[in-house]
């Protein structure tokens, strides 16, 4: 899932009259719910100071609370797992589906299984992995992936899914594009498999030291039945959604749903601890997965970015993300936070261009349900990447004239001389990608400051 | 609010070598409200466009040498949102990042120092009509330096309303035009989508001019408008404020 780089891909993106279409209605509408979820609450500000400041404070002592919520997990009965990367992981959850015979597992929540690319590794194993939700579903079965972190299917329209759905799991029916009636189709679809795979995995929106549970939160339901229903439960949860005590999910349970869908209340919370005999899964099993998360930690500017809840409200409210969509940042979190996550958790290297995928406007920054400030991470990662993987030999070459230019008055006086004389060759390349779309300024007769000097000092 | 004094202007690198014009009626506007204004010649860049590119160093050392070229004055005016929050928040951000604790608390200190322009009309000098009269229906883009960073509020619409002869058009979005510095070349065609939609959005006010404080995001606005021959202009809030009847 690796990009050629967002420039590229962006532009392919913005093609596809279809995809801006699809994304900017979606994006529109949910912008506004959110707008007006947030607005009705009096004391926001004071919550996302919260949230900000539990957070904080958290990732001070990260390896205290998730040896803390170790214990509280297999005092009540759960298994804990540490995986240190992707390979770990898919390993241990192979390993546990494998030694309880499962061929079939039924996944919610599963954008950390993305990141670690679970369901390749258990059909590597002969193990099909069943995506539930409704749009992650739509994706599994068009061998598509993610565009959003919420709505993950969010690039395609009720037209598009009615005809893939007339082509997989409603063969031979004619359906209509009344959202109602698909949605129906895929609820006689995954009943049947809630009720027959007895082998479920999810993800976590958070998980509490304190008292060792577990929590997820959805609309749909599909993640009430996905935890409740099989026998055995294995949850994959990257190391950075421990919460430390009980009392900290008030402000969480808060943030989240109004940043995200713009609901006061998300319709379904499930939360468990460890198992509870004659009720829920027999055996529960939590992976906690690091895959990069240390390394971010170790950054003292970068890490705030560990502080996301997955809400996606800075994705609806990015210019640059609702015009050409998820996939374009080549990445399983798109979006701002995805272009401030992704080259941390991959490294710089990897993903060299997407800190540079944003105009800086600032809007994901006021968004945030935690206030990671983004426009500054992304800033501090393109010098990152300048530093530590190198930048195109154009720009590094017109930052250095400019850089020259303006170290002294002289040079600087020097250099506006010779911008009216005409532009040079490394002037003319820079332009280019600007005059394909929009007119240059003439370049005046005078400076400003030969202006100042020929209007006298008093 | 202050008696009007001697202010010093930050004209910044792009206004004095592409528009001067911004420059002359920050000038104009300031001397009619009784400042004595000084443009002290060592200035050069203030580093926004390195320190935004990831090139720290030298983006921090050109926010040195504008402070340092700055240090005796007690009041700089500039008439740019983005070089303002650039000065005021970013740098002193990027050099306590960069361990130099020392350039942050200069920054900082000229932090205090520098206004923005409608700043300083408004929270200094505590005026709103500076006199001027611009017989036009006029756009007001806000900038997202000026909205989400320095959050200058209303101040610019005040000083607009003020305005004889200025038929104010209400814009319905608050979106980023697309420029974003660099990000305007290297993700062009991004920044192109964004232009259109905000165009778009400029065009259905009816206004024949559009105005911001911001010169860079002008430019970019212009462009596009000249391109399409959309017959709107863009004039900077300066400008507007310098002209008279």
């Amino acid at each position: 899932m690796k990009a050629a780089g967002f420039e590229t891909a962006a532009r392919e993106a913005l093609g596809d009259s279809q995809l801006r279409r699809n994304m900017a209605r979606a994006t529109t509408t949910i912008r506004a719910r959110r707008a007006a979820a947030v607005g009705e609450v009096p004391d926001w500000e004071e919550l996302r100071e919260a949230g900000a400041a539990i957070k904080a404070a958290t990732m001070v002592s990260l390896p205290e609370h998730l040896e803390r919520l170790e214990r509280a997990v297999e005092e009540r009965g759960g298994q804990v797992h540490w995986a240190r990367d992707a390979a770990e992981a898919n390993a241990i959850v192979t390993d546990l589906a494998r030694s309880h015979g499962a061929e079939e597992v039924v996944k919610v929540k599963s954008i950390t299984t993305d990141e670690i690319e679970l369901n390749d590794a258990l059909a590597a194993a002969g193990i099909s992995a069943y995506e539930t939700d409704f749009a992650e579903l739509v994706n599994q079965l068009a061998g598509d992936w993610s565009s959003h972190i919420l709505v993950p299917a969010i690039h395609r329209n009720r037209s598009e899914i009615r005809l893939l759905f007339e082509r997989t799991i409603a063969r031979g029916q004619e359906l209509s594009d009344d959202p109602p009636a698909l949605a129906a189709v895929a609820r006689d679809y995954l009943r049947e498999l809630f009720l027959r795979v007895p082998f479920g995995v999810s993800g976590a929106n958070f998980a509490i030291a304190e008292t060792g549970s577990v929590g997820v939160v959805e609309s749909e339901g599909n993640g009430r039945m996905c935890t409740t229903l099989p026998e055995v439960l294995v949850t994959v949860m990257g190391i950075e959604k421990v919460l430390p005590e009980w009392r900290d999910l008030e402000v969480f349970l808060q943030l989240l749903p109004r940043s995200a869908t713009g609901e006061r209340m998300n319709p379904y919370t499930s939360i468990w601890s460890g198992v509870t005999p004659e009720d829920g899964p027999r055996e529960f099993h939590l992976v906690l997965l690091d895959n990069g998360r240390t390394d971010v930690l170790a950054d003292a500017v970068g890490r705030q970015a560990l502080h996301c809840i997955r809400c996606s409200a800075c994705l609806n409210v990015c210019p640059v993300y609702s015009r050409v969509g998820g996939h374009a940042y080549g990445s399983v979190y798109p979006g701002p936070i995805g272009a401030v996550l992704t080259p941390q958790l991959r490294g710089p290297a990897e993903a060299p261009t997407l800190p540079w995928a944003s105009s800086l406007c600032g809007a994901c920054l006021d968004a945030c349900p935690v206030k990671i400030d983004i426009p500054s991470l992304l800033v501090h990662l393109r010098g990152r990447v300048r530093r530590e993987v190198g930048a195109p030999h154009a720009e590094s070459a017109a930052l250095g004239i400019a850089f020259r230019a303006f170290s002294g008055r002289a040079r600087y006086e020097r250099a506006q001389r010779l911008r009216r004389l005409g532009r040079g060759a490394l002037a003319n390349a820079l332009a280019a990608p600007w005059t394909r779309s929009r007119d240059l300024p003439e370049p005046p007769d005078q400076t400003f400051r030969e202006w100042w000097d020929e209007r006298g000092q008093g | 609010m202050t008696a009007p004094g001697r202010v010093a202007l930050l004209v910044t690198c792009f206004n004095d070598t592409l528009f001067p014009g911004v420059g002359k009626a920050t000038v104009a506007v300031l001397e009619r409200l009784g400042c004595a204004v000084d443009f002290p010649r060592e200035q050069t860049c203030c580093g926004q466009m390195h320190g935004n590119s990831g090139a720290r160093d030298e983006g921090l050392a050109l926010a040195a040498r504008t402070a340092r070229v700055f240090a005796s004055e007690p009041a700089v005016v500039c008439p740019s949102a983005s070089c303002v929050g650039w000065l005021r928040d970013a740098a002193p951000r990027l050099a306590r990042e960069a361990g130099e604790e020392g350039l942050a608390a200069d920054l900082d200190e000229l932090g205090g120092r520098v206004f923005e322009l409608t700043e300083f009309l408004c929270d200094r000098l505590g005026v709103e009509d500076v006199g001027a009269f611009f017989p036009h229906r006029v756009a007001y883009h806000a900038t997202c330096h000026s909205l989400r960073g320095l959050r200058l509020g209303d101040r610019p619409l005040r000083l607009l309303r003020a305005v004889q002869g200025l038929d104010l058009a209400e814009v319905e979005d608050e979106d980023c035009c697309g420029f974003g510095g660099t990000f305007a070349v290297k993700n062009a065609d991004v920044s192109t989508a964004m232009l259109g939609d905000k165009m778009a959005v400029l065009r259905a006010t009816g206004a024949e001019v559009c105005t911001a404080v911001d010169t860079s995001c002008l430019m970019h606005i212009g462009g596009g408008l000249g391109r399409a021959r959309a017959g709107m202009r863009t004039v900077h809030l300066a400008e507007i404020l310098a002209a008279e009847r």
